[in-house]
Formats: structure tokens, C-alpha cells, sequence
């Protein structure tokens, strides 16, 4: 199979704009008469179902939530990025584009990446236009922040609640689109096959959640935001409902599943706190901008602090290691996220870790208390205030910028962390990989489009913070809406597609086959516990730091596994009904086979580049150690079943813009 | 610590409910949504039926989860949803009872997880700002007072849990539907269709059958964004006000 990128030619910054303005369009008459299907509504996909739907297609818009608005692009807090240049500190839609290649390490698709760039700004429009409250200076206008990896401010923020801001606002514009009959809503549905007829997608089938009942919904194309498949180690920042099944039984169906082990760990994550904990809790990136991470120096004073004989405070300034300032001068604490998660790694693993299971470092704000306390104590005109005065002052300013995450924390760990620092450790947030798409966001499957975390093309092999909304909200508002038409262009004599195709008889009878056989199986394990063992897989060989006997062990484990899942599940109640637990492992089924490509993966790629990191595969300093020569290539891969081994298709990747340079954030 | 639950079964919406006690051993770190799953897997292992009820990002944020804990929306802790709320906030030995929302606009689906849709068809009667993708103008066109957009987004950060609802002794929306007034209407980009706004998405709200509002303020109370209730005077005023002149007044 040849991978077809389908990228324009000629001068990176005008590919977009040319293209675009050569795409073929779909008169509004026709439109009309265009059904389109819209699996997910978080930012990519609300978006993308309110912009179809706006121009005129008939959409049919999924979600296995109760309402639209709960997807989780909702939990994302530190901001989205955009390349609006406010703060007059040097950024441009170049720079904006150079940073996400560099920050994903020169793995992914320059004309994508230049395009988010370009869109970026548009989005910060369109927010502010549905009434996004961001965050704003008092003359009136737009805040910004820096995150990791980049040396301007360009996110735009809405206190940490900034994904639940933008989510509401695609939301609503659904909703709008709901009110107006451009949009059907099926909520509490999940789609559990995709259905081909004559080699294109034109449907689904999708499970009432209510009742149970499979329904077959035909449509001229179908288009994914179903998020990422982070869930597949248990243990993650996502929500508990997140998973891969619409993308997994896309991929049973002929897609391709683009470098599935690049998963972003994110640094700064509440700890795990005992073994029935059931996910973990990110606390964003923004808070680098004025916390500093630290491990005390000695190994003796970390042993104090585990054994609870010491804590932080006890600890003088001289014996702290702020290592990431220490190891990387030039971006300190704003170092990216897979820099800072492995340097933490490396900092508990020689024993100098700070919580019981030696498993945490502290992000302390101390120095900003007294930083901003001063600024307010002197604007606020009052001279020789005393120290208390000025930290309380600090932690004033600290609660307005960041306060619902101190909250936050202080909740789930019941410590309060205006006085004691934050313990954090790395936990799985984010995945790079996805279905392999090409510059109009199709998957290899022709009329099946994949927005969003679902895909895989902006981001590499590392996602820089703040871009995950911004990636999200462009496909699914600027970019989709124009390239869907180069498939539907050539649909439009195509007749409304008949559920009653065999091929809907087909998928439908695959799907209730598969649930019934689950069901039956009457075993004595939990969907649960399969899930935890899962994870535990995941994280020990395929977590922060891999190796190739790790990941041929982890392969043979997820095997072992799945054939115990599919023996000895337990599956309380029926298929037609309500049943939480058979929703759970429809999903975790699906886990258990994308694990097992995950490793096989990271397997193959024999190097290290951003958040895959193989230790065979680093340089003398314990840097990632990246080998373009061999390995500059998009890793698509082809399921071929249950035992078999998947196959391995390439698109390589052509810099022609960006010199490939070892990423040194010193 | 060991618990005595008594949750809320029911099988459905045409079922009647009733309660059920279990035995649950926690800890004090879980939060709540955890020893509920503890509960679960223990039931599963007696292959038993374990107790619906909706959860998801488990941050506070996603508005899915909804028990009434002892009474209370969301538990004993204000400003904090179920998901969020810790064990360590209960005694070893406590009774705690958990049940669903209880409003005739949110129907019980199956014990603990209820119908919460009538809020989403309050945000499509006009909980939005018509624009277009690619009408926007320039972001810093639009200059917004700091305290306006603060204010705004106080307003704009519920989380449609519906815990409002449920700590209403009428069940009144007013809370959940002034929230998303204020934050639209006090915006200037949300100025030319406040009107036509607050009328339809008054409307809407009644007649999804939620009760109307007696200043009791117990929604603010329970609110786990702590929402205040000065959204509810204002959409109030608002109201009224676009009755006087206006074609679309009922």
C-alpha cells in the first residue's frame, strides 16, 4: 500500500491558502442533500459537526455521553496557543510552526503543521466571538502565557478551565445547529463498527446505550474526533470513558493506526496514592510558569521525607536541586513535557523521590509568592511591608492565576499547597499516535476523516502544551469543513446511502455477535481488573522508558491476556439493556489489541524521539537519541487479525523548511 | 474504614426504587467514585448487579457524576463534586446514603444515573451567540472590562451537573439557566440577542417541567462552582425587561 500524503505543492507558507482556494466545493443545493456522519463531541468533533452544519450538510452527530458537553476535551486546563503575536515578543505563524516540529521532534508532516499554525489564529477569533471568557489584561485585551518548549507567550487561557471554555463554546454552536434541524444529536450512542460499501465508509453501527438496541446510520462519508486511547494504561489523566473502540473498529476495517507509541507522559501529575486508584489528576503545564521543581540533594533528607520524618520545609535552599534549571539553563522549568517527565524519572529512580512509593518531586511556588508579593506590595504603594505581608500578597496573585487547580490539589491530596509544594510525578495524558490521515484528514479508508487527538499528523512523537485544543478546534473548524468537500465533490450524484445494504446487515450482525459472545462467557475476572493488568503492562515495558526485551515481553503478556479476557470475563446482565459494564468491555477488548500493536510499534522504531524513548537508543548525557537516517518515517499500521502479525506500511517524512537539528533545549 | 451504605436501586424508570445496604471497607485517600467502584467489584464477584451511576473525567469538571450523599448534592463538602469529594471527609463506622437526583425534569434512567437532557435543550433555545465559523473579526476588536470577563466567567464555569436542581425544594433550573444568561448576556458579544435570548431559554426551562424559584438559595449552597445566585436577579431583571417592547414577550 502506498501512503499518499496528498500534500500540495510549492512554497510552504502559501500551500494552504493555494489549495485551499482550489478545492472543490459542494454547491449549497447539493449540500443538502449530503448526509455526514460526526463520531465525538469534543473540541474536534462539536466543532466539526456545528461548521458542517452551518453550511448546510445534514449531520448526524454521535456521542456515548449523556450530553455533548461532556467529552473531555472539557478537563483540558493551561490553554490553547496561537500565533496572534499580542504580547509583541517575536511570534509568528512561522515560529508557531517551527516550535511544534522542533518540540515534536521532527516527526510529523511540515505542510499539517504550518497549516495548525495558520489556523491557530482564527481560532482565538472564533472563540472570543461565541463569548469564550479568556483570560484579560485591565485595558481589556487577551492575556497571555508561555508553556513548555517555546520561548514566547502565545496561550491563550481561561483560568485553568480553558478546554471546558472552548468545549462550551463549540458546544453551544452545536447546540445552536441542533435548534436549527442541521444537526441530529444521538447522545448516550457508541459507534461499535464502521460500515464499508464498495470500499468507501458510509455508516455505522452504533449501540443505544439505553436500550441496548444496535441501529445502523447511513451516511456519504464518516467523520471520527473520538479523542486519543490513552486509557490503554489505566492509569491516566483521561477520563474514565475515554477509549479507542470507534477508531479500533475503523482499523479492523481497513484504517491504518499511525505510530501508536508515541504517548505523551505528562510531568506534572498528582502521584498515584494507593491501588485502587482510578485515575489520575494533571496539574497543567501553566503552573512551570511560576513553580520550580525540586528533589532534595542528598539521598538521606529524600529517605526523611518518604519516611515522613521530614518534609519540604525542613529542607534549606542550598540542599534543594532545582534540576531541570540545573540541566537545561536556557528553558528551565519550561523544558517540554517528555524532557521533564523523563528528568523526573531519572531523579526518583536514584532514590532522591519525595513521597512513599519514592515516586514524586516537588513543583514548589515559594520564589513566586515573594516575586509577585513584591510587585503588588510596590504597586499597591505600600513600603517596607513585612515578608508575611508580601507572601500572602504572592499567594493572592497565585490563587487568581491558578486557583481552581490549588483547589483542585488540595482536594485530592488533602494538603494544602500555598504552604507545603506540590508533590507531582508523570502520568500518561496525552497520544500523539492515531489513524493515519493524509492532508485532507481521510484515512487511507476513502470517505473516513479522523479530526483531533484521534488522528495522528500535527503533533510527532511529542506534543507541546497548549496545542492539543488548538490542533483539535482548527481541524474541526478550519480545516475539515474544506477538505471533506474534495470527497463529497465527487458524491453528490450519489443517491442517500440505503441502511439495508448487506453491508449494514453485516457490520450489524459482526457487532451483536461479538457483545453476545462477551456476555456468554460467564467467567469469574472483572472488565476491571483485566484493565488494571493491563496497564500495569503498559506502564512497566511500554511507559517512560522502553526497551526491546521489555516490549517483546510486554507483546507476549497482552496476548496471554487477552486470551484470559476472552475466557474468563465476567459481564454482569444482558446485551439489550442498560449495561454499563458491557460498554466497559467492548472498550477494554479493544485495548487489549491495540496494546499489543502499541508494542510491537515501539519495537520497530529503534531510536529515541520524544516521548518514545528506547534506552538502547541515547546520547552519552541521557538525551533522547534520534536516528533521521533510518528512521524519519510515519509508522501506519495494518491490522491483519487476532494472530497474526500487523503489517508495517511507511510514508516518509520530507523536511523541506526545517533542518532536522538534535533538540537541545540547554 | 468500614461503611454502611444504603444506596438507591432501581431498574429503571419503570420500576419502583428502593434501598439496598452493603457493607464497604475504604480508605481514607479513595475519593468517593472510588470506594463506589470497590463496591462494584465486590458485587461483581458475588456476580451480582452492581450499582449504575455516571462518572467520567473524575476531576470536576465533566459535570457527569450526581449522587445525593446524605442528603446533599455531591456530599458533606461545598464547592466539590462527588468525584472529587475524599473518604477522608467520612468516619470509620458511617452510614451514608447515596441516591439520584430527584426532579420530575430528570427522570431516573437506572438507579443512581438519571435523564439530564432538559438542560440541553435550555442551551439550544438560545444558550449560544449566533456566529458563523469564520464571521469572527479580530480577537482584540472586542475590548472586555477585566471585571466583566471575570464576572462572565464565573458565570460561564458551570458545569451542568444539575446538582442545583436537585437541592431545590422546587426543583427549579433558574441557577443552571441564569449561569449560561449572565455569562452570554453581560458580554458584548452576547448583547444584541439578549433578549431574545433570556425569553427562549426561559421558556424552554419551564416547560421541561422544573419548578420556579423561591429565594431559598439552597442551589448556590450545594452549586460545587459556586455559582452565584446574583445570576439569578439578574436574569430576573433581564427578563422583565425584555417583555417591555419587545414582539417575541408571551
Amino acid at each position: 500500500m502506498k501512503l499518499e500524503s496528498k500534500e500540495p505543492k510549492g512554497e510552504l507558507a502559501e500551500k494552504w491558502t493555494n489549495y485551499r482556494s482550489t478545492l472543490d466545493l459542494v454547491a449549497p443545493n447539493n449540500k443538502r442533500r449530503i448526509e455526514v456522519i460526526v463520531v465525538g463531541t469534543g473540541l474536534a468533533g462539536a466543532s466539526a459537526a456545528a461548521t458542517l452544519g452551518e453550511l448546510g450538510y445534514n449531520v448526524k452527530c454521535f456521542t456515548f455521553h449523556d450530553s455533548p458537553r461532556r467529552a473531555h476535551s472539557i478537563a483540558a486546563q493551561g490553554g490553547i496557543n496561537a500565533a496572534k503575536n499580542y504580547q509583541n515578543d517575536g511570534d509568528s505563524v512561522y515560529r508557531l510552526f517551527y516550535d511544534t516540529i522542533k518540540g515534536g521532534d521532527y516527526r510529523s508532516r511540515e505542510s499539517n503543521v504550518h497549516r495548525l499554525a495558520e489556523a491557530s489564529r482564527n481560532i482565538i477569533d472564533q472563540a472570543v466571538a461565541q463569548g469564550v471568557p479568556f483570560a484579560r489584561e485591565y485595558g481589556g485585551l487577551l492575556a497571555n502565557r508561555s508553556f513548555g518548549g517555546v520561548q514566547v507567550s502565545r496561550t491563550f487561557y481561561a483560568r485553568g478551565q480553558t478546554g471546558q471554555q472552548l468545549l462550551l463554546g463549540a458546544y453551544q454552536s452545536l447546540s445552536r445547529q441542533i435548534s436549527l434541524g442541521n444537526v441530529t444529536m444521538y447522545n448516550r450512542h457508541e459507534m461499535l463498527d464502521l460500515v464499508k460499501i464498495d470500499g468507501k465508509a458510509r455508516g455505522i453501527i452504533a449501540r443505544n446505550l439505553l436500550t441496548g438496541e444496535l441501529e445502523r446510520h447511513a451516511a456519504h462519508c464518516v467523520v471520527l474526533g473520538t479523542g486519543g486511547y490513552g486509557n490503554v494504561f489505566y492509569l491516566s489523566t483521561n477520563a474514565m470513558g475515554s477509549n479507542v473502540t470507534a477508531a479500533w473498529r475503523a482499523v479492523h476495517r481497513g484504517a491504518l493506526m499511525a505510530n501508536p507509541c508515541y504517548t505523551q507522559i505528562h510531568p506534572t501529575c498528582i502521584p498515584q496514592s494507593g491501588d485502587y486508584q482510578s485515575k489520575l489528576t494533571l496539574m497543567s503545564e501553566s503552573l512551570r510558569n511560576d513553580g520550580r521543581v525540586w528533589v532534595p540533594k542528598n539521598l538521606e533528607d529524600a529517605k526523611a521525607i518518604r519516611e515522613g520524618r521530614k518534609t519540604a520545609l525542613d529542607i534549606p535552599e542550598q540542599d534543594r536541586d532545582y534540576y531541570l534549571e540545573r540541566r537545561y539553563p536556557a528553558f528551565g522549568n519550561l523544558v517540554p513535557r517528555d524532557v521533564a517527565s523523563r528528568a523526573a524519572k531519572i531523579e526518583c529512580d536514584k532514590g532522591h523521590g519525595v513521597v512513599k512509593t519514592g515516586k514524586a518531586v516537588y513543583l514548589d511556588f515559594a520564589a513566586a509568592f515573594e516575586r509577585y508579593g513584591e510587585s503588588e506590595a510596590l504597586s499597591k504603594g505600600l513600603k517596607n511591608a513585612s515578608k508575611e505581608k508580601i507572601i500572602e500578597l504572592g499567594r493572592g496573585v497565585i490563587k487568581a492565576k491558578y486557583g481552581n487547580l490549588f483547589q483542585m490539589y488540595e482536594k485530592i491530596t488533602g494538603e494544602d499547597p500555598y504552604i507545603m509544594p506540590m508533590k507531582i510525578y508523570p502520568a500518561v495524558h496525552y497520544t500523539m499516535g492515531g489513524l493515519w490521515v493524509d492532508y485532507n484528514l481521510e484515512t487511507n479508508v476513502p470517505g473516513l476523516f479522523a479530526l483531533g487527538e484521534a488522528n495522528f499528523s500535527d503533533h510527532g512523537a511529542n506534543r507541546l502544551g497548549a496545542s492539543a485544543l488548538m490542533q483539535g478546534l482548527a481541524d474541526g473548524y478550519f480545516v475539515i469543513p474544506y477538505t471533506i468537500g474534495q470527497f463529497l465533490s465527487n458524491e453528490i450524484r450519489t443517491p442517500k446511502i440505503d441502511p439495508n445494504d448487506p453491508a449494514f446487515a453485516e457490520a450489524e450482525k459482526a457487532v451483536d455477535e461479538r457483545l453476545s459472545k462477551m456476555v456468554n462467557i460467564k467467567g469469574n475476572q472483572s472488565v476491571e481488573s483485566f484493565h488494571r493488568r493491563l496497564g500495569k503492562i503498559m506502564w512497566e515495558y511500554c511507559g517512560m522508558a522502553r526497551n526491546a526485551e521489555g516490549l517483546k515481553k510486554a507483546r507476549k503478556m497482552i496476548r496471554e491476556l487477552r486470551d484470559e479476557f476472552w475466557s474468563d470475563v465476567f459481564i454482569p446482565g444482558s446485551t439489550d439493556e442498560f449495561n454499563p459494564e458491557l460498554e466497559k468491555a467492548a472498550r477494554v477488548a479493544d485495548f487489549l489489541e491495540l496494546g499489543e500493536v502499541f508494542a510491537v510499534d515501539a519495537l520497530q522504531r529503534e531510536e529515541s524521539c520524544g516521548g518514545h524513548f528506547r534506552e538502547e537508543y541515547q546520547t552519552p548525557e541521557g538525551e533522547a537519541l534520534r536516528r533521521d537516517d533510518e528512521f524519519a518515517y510515519v509508522s501506519a499500521w495494518e491490522w491483519k487479525g487476532f494472530n497474526e502479525d500487523p503489517v508495517l506500511h511507511k510514508e516518509e517524512l520530507e523536511f523541506e523548511n526545517v533542518e532536522l537539528k538534535t533538540r537541545s533545549y540547554k | 474504614m468500614k461503611l454502611t451504605l444504603k444506596v438507591w436501586r432501581q431498574k429503571s424508570g419503570d420500576h419502583k426504587g428502593y434501598f439496598e445496604t452493603h457493607n464497604v471497607v475504604a480508605e481514607e485517600h479513595m475519593s468517593f467514585l472510588e470506594m463506589m467502584d470497590v463496591l462494584n467489584q465486590q458485587m461483581i464477584e458475588e456476580k451480582k448487579t452492581p450499582v449504575a451511576f455516571e462518572h467520567d473525567c473524575r476531576e470536576g469538571i465533566c459535570g457527569s457524576c450526581n449522587m445525593v450523599i446524605d442528603g446533599r448534592p455531591h456530599g458533606p463538602q461545598t464547592g466539590t463534586t462527588t468525584c472529587q469529594l475524599h473518604m477522608r471527609t467520612f468516619k470509620d463506622g458511617d452510614v451514608i446514603v447515596i441516591e439520584p437526583w430527584r426532579s420530575a425534569a430528570f427522570p431516573v434512567i437506572k438507579d443512581l444515573v438519571v435523564d439530564r437532557s432538559s438542560f440541553d435543550r435550555i442551551i439550544q433555545a438560545g444558550g449560544y451567540i449566533s456566529v458563523n465559523t469564520g464571521q469572527a473579526q479580530d480577537a482584540n476588536a472586542i475590548p472586555i472590562e477585566k471585571d466583566v470577563a471575570l464576572d462572565a466567567f464565573d458565570a460561564a464555569t458551570c458545569i451542568g451537573c444539575g446538582a442545583c436542581v436537585a437541592a431545590c425544594p422546587n426543583s427549579s433550573a433558574m441557577l443552571f439557566t441564569s449561569a449560561k444568561v449572565a455569562h452570554l448576556n453581560s458580554l458584548p458579544q452576547g448583547e444584541l440577542e439578549a433578549s431574545r435570548r433570556v425569553q427562549a431559554m426561559v421558556h424552554q426551562m419551564d416547560a421541561e417541567g422544573f419548578g420556579k424559584c423561591s429565594n431559598t438559595g439552597a442551589c448556590e449552597a450545594e452549586c460545587p462552582k459556586e455559582i452565584s445566585i446574583d445570576n439569578i436577579a439578574l436574569m430576573n431583571r433581564q427578563y422583565i425587561a425584555s417583555m417591555v417592547g419587545s414582539d417575541t414577550a408571551v
